[in-house]
């Protein structure tokens, strides 16, 4: 959906946003991480894990063979394992995975518009937009303009996710805030808000290219601004930490966050995604542990 | 006359470089044979041995990569390093065993000595137990040895520092990292060895040495997945080893059951596997080489 406000509606109420308790967000996000989820609970999030994983491979060296195994692996993991939510790869790959993922119901998700700087021309960003979703893409991650957001040009940002939004047509839109470059918990609360205006489908941490990635606090931040924002409109979006998950435990943590935070609304592969890569085997191999009793090793799943 | 107290060593883990507690919080009491007590070992639980062997997998593929002379200088900077503290091992044993003190100073002599003799092996067994194959056909044919992988051990319980010397000396030798699982009523010198492997440039990981209950731990690195090779040199109820080896049967590990060691070449062996290849030899062959 469009946004019913303008730029300059938008870019002034998320201006008016209150400050973030750095310290109560830090604190709240570490008494979540030590909840114990054993057995049968242990055993369903990670099936419910699994099916939330964006798989993802974003490397200059992909090969159209390296998204193929990429997508077999998605469709069936391991087993009896379900499926993940969706292959993410670069637009160029975006037809080689669409054919791989035909009928499975993996989506297929592209990252676009100059991922994952961003640094190109406006027009260069909406034709590789809309190049993704012509190749096949079901959804579409892209990067917000941390320049202009960063200099105080909210409303440009603004007009830019609505004109990505508008390109990528039927395709869900994911909007890539790239928190490890906004620094402060302020500016993801913005961006967060800015973004949601704008018309996100989903709002993500992280390209997965910088020095910080996803991490719990501005996760839960994000899922607060989420949770308010369907409050106060009515909509509901997505979210999708992304980059330095690898361990099941730190998974199952987002899942607490999510269930506390969010509740049952979110808990699906619909509205709530990993962006992940490495994660993917750690789950099979303590999905495998709880099976046998003991436990596995990298030898036992798939290398990719 | 100094009133002063002693300060005593805290006896921890030695896990991926670093000397933890055990992740469990437990400890137990270390007697020497005549009842005094020596000290609080750390009581290493499932998750401890869990961390070892994924300390013990990310440093196996650097140390398998590093030269087979850098690991033979490696092992012989261990040696030197427990030549320095020689005296401290001799105490320590003797009060872990009631050696007398000449005895146990002869008795870590002969680990250093061992340490020495597996830093001359790390070039040699290779060429002793693979080579070159004579085949009928245009192809250079080798077989290589290379390393299992991760490997755990359980250390001889009446020989704490000659006993754990040599059965984990063979296999870091050959380029495995290895989990030990030390004496379980002596383990204080087997602790005290974890230094003398942290200053000689041995990376963390390499070794790891856990100490505790051998019936609590040793089943869950039988069965672990990713444990290659299993020492059962250390266990002497045979119930419980045939219990191990059948568990480690279950992940195709190699096991070695407890009883006499072979000589070394058998024990360098014993942690290797043998990977054969096949080389056209093409224009060596046509421009008439001599192979």
């Amino acid at each position: 959906m469009g946004s019913i406000l303008s730029g300059a509606e938008a870019a002034a109420l998320v201006r008016a946003l209150p400050g973030v308790d750095a310290v109560g967000l830090e604190a709240r996000a570490a008494g979540l991480a030590t909840r114990s989820v054993k057995q049968e609970s242990k055993a369903r999030a990670i099936d419910l894990a699994i099916s939330m994983i964006d798989l993802t491979t974003l490397e200059g060296a992909d090969t159209p063979g390296k998204v193929r195994s990429l997508a077999a692996k998605a469709v069936r993991p391991d087993g009896d394992a379900p499926s993940t939510a969706a292959v993410c790869v670069y637009p160029s790959m975006v037809a080689t995975a669409a054919e791989a993922l035909e009928g499975t119901g993996v989506k297929v998700a592209s990252v676009a518009t100059g991922f994952p700087a961003g640094q190109v021309p406006l027009d260069v960003r909406l034709a590789d937009t809309e190049a993704a979703v012509r190749a096949g893409a079901d959804e579409i991650d892209m990067v917000i303009n941390r320049g202009a957001f960063l200099s105080g040009d909210l409303e440009r940002v603004f007009h830019e996710i609505a004109a990505v939004k508008a390109a990528s047509g039927d395709a869900r839109l994911k909007v890539i805030l790239e928190t490890g470059e906004l620094v402060t918990y302020d500016d993801v609360r913005r961006a967060s808000w800015l973004a949601m205006h704008a018309g996100a489908d989903f709002i993500k941490t992280s390209t997965g290219k910088v020095g910080v990635n996803a991490t719990l606090p501005v996760t839960l931040l994000m899922m607060q601004a989420v949770r308010d924002f369907r409050a106060a409109t009515g909509v509901q979006v997505g979210v999708k930490p992304a980059g330095g998950i690898r361990g099941t435990k730190d998974a199952i943590k987002y899942l607490v966050c999510v269930n506390e935070t969010l509740g049952d609304d979110w808990l699906t592969n619909e509205w709530f995604r990993f962006g992940a890569s490495s994660l993917l085997n750690d789950l099979l191999m303590q999905r495998q542990k709880l099976k046998t009793g003991h436990y596995s090793g990298p030898d036992y799943v798939t290398v990719d | 006359m100094s009133d002063r107290l002693r300060v005593k060593k805290t006896y921890k883990l030695y896990v991926g470089g670093k000397f933890p507690r055990s992740e469990s919080g437990r400890s137990y009491p270390v007697s020497g044979p005549d009842g005094t007590e020596l000290a609080n070992a750390a009581l290493a639980s499932r998750k401890d041995a869990r961390d070892a062997v994924a300390a013990a997998r990310k440093a196996q593929r650097p140390w398998a990569g590093q030269t087979a002379y850098l690991r033979g200088q490696i092992l012989y900077r261990a040696a030197e390093m427990l030549e320095g503290r020689a005296g401290q091992f001799a105490e320590e044993l003797a009060d872990a065993t009631g050696a007398e003190p000449g005895q146990a100073l002869s008795t870590v002599e002969s680990a250093i000595d061992r340490l020495v003799h597996y830093a001359g092996w790390t070039d040699k067994y290779a060429s002793v137990l693979g080579g070159a194959n004579p085949v009928a056909g245009p192809y250079f044919n080798h077989t290589k040895p290379e390393p299992l992988g991760v490997v755990a051990v359980v250390a001889p319980q009446d020989d704490p520092l000659l006993g754990l010397v040599e059965a984990v000396a063979p296999a870091i030798a050959a380029g495995n990292t290895v989990v030990v699982l030390a004496s379980e009523a002596k383990p204080l010198p087997a602790l005290s060895f974890g230094e003398v492997l942290a200053t000689s440039d041995l990376p963390g990981g390499v070794v790891n040495l856990l100490s505790g209950k051998v019936a609590e731990v040793a089943p869950h690195l039988a069965a672990h997945a990713d444990v290659n090779g299993l020492d059962l040199g250390g266990v002497a109820d045979a119930d419980l080893a045939a219990g191990l080896e059948a568990a480690a049967a279950e992940t195709l590990k190699v096991v070695r059951r407890p009883g006499k060691a072979g000589s070394p070449l058998d024990l360098l062996r014993q942690w290797t596997e043998y990977k054969t290849v096949w080389h056209p030899a093409g224009m060596a062959a046509a421009a008439g080489g001599a192979y």
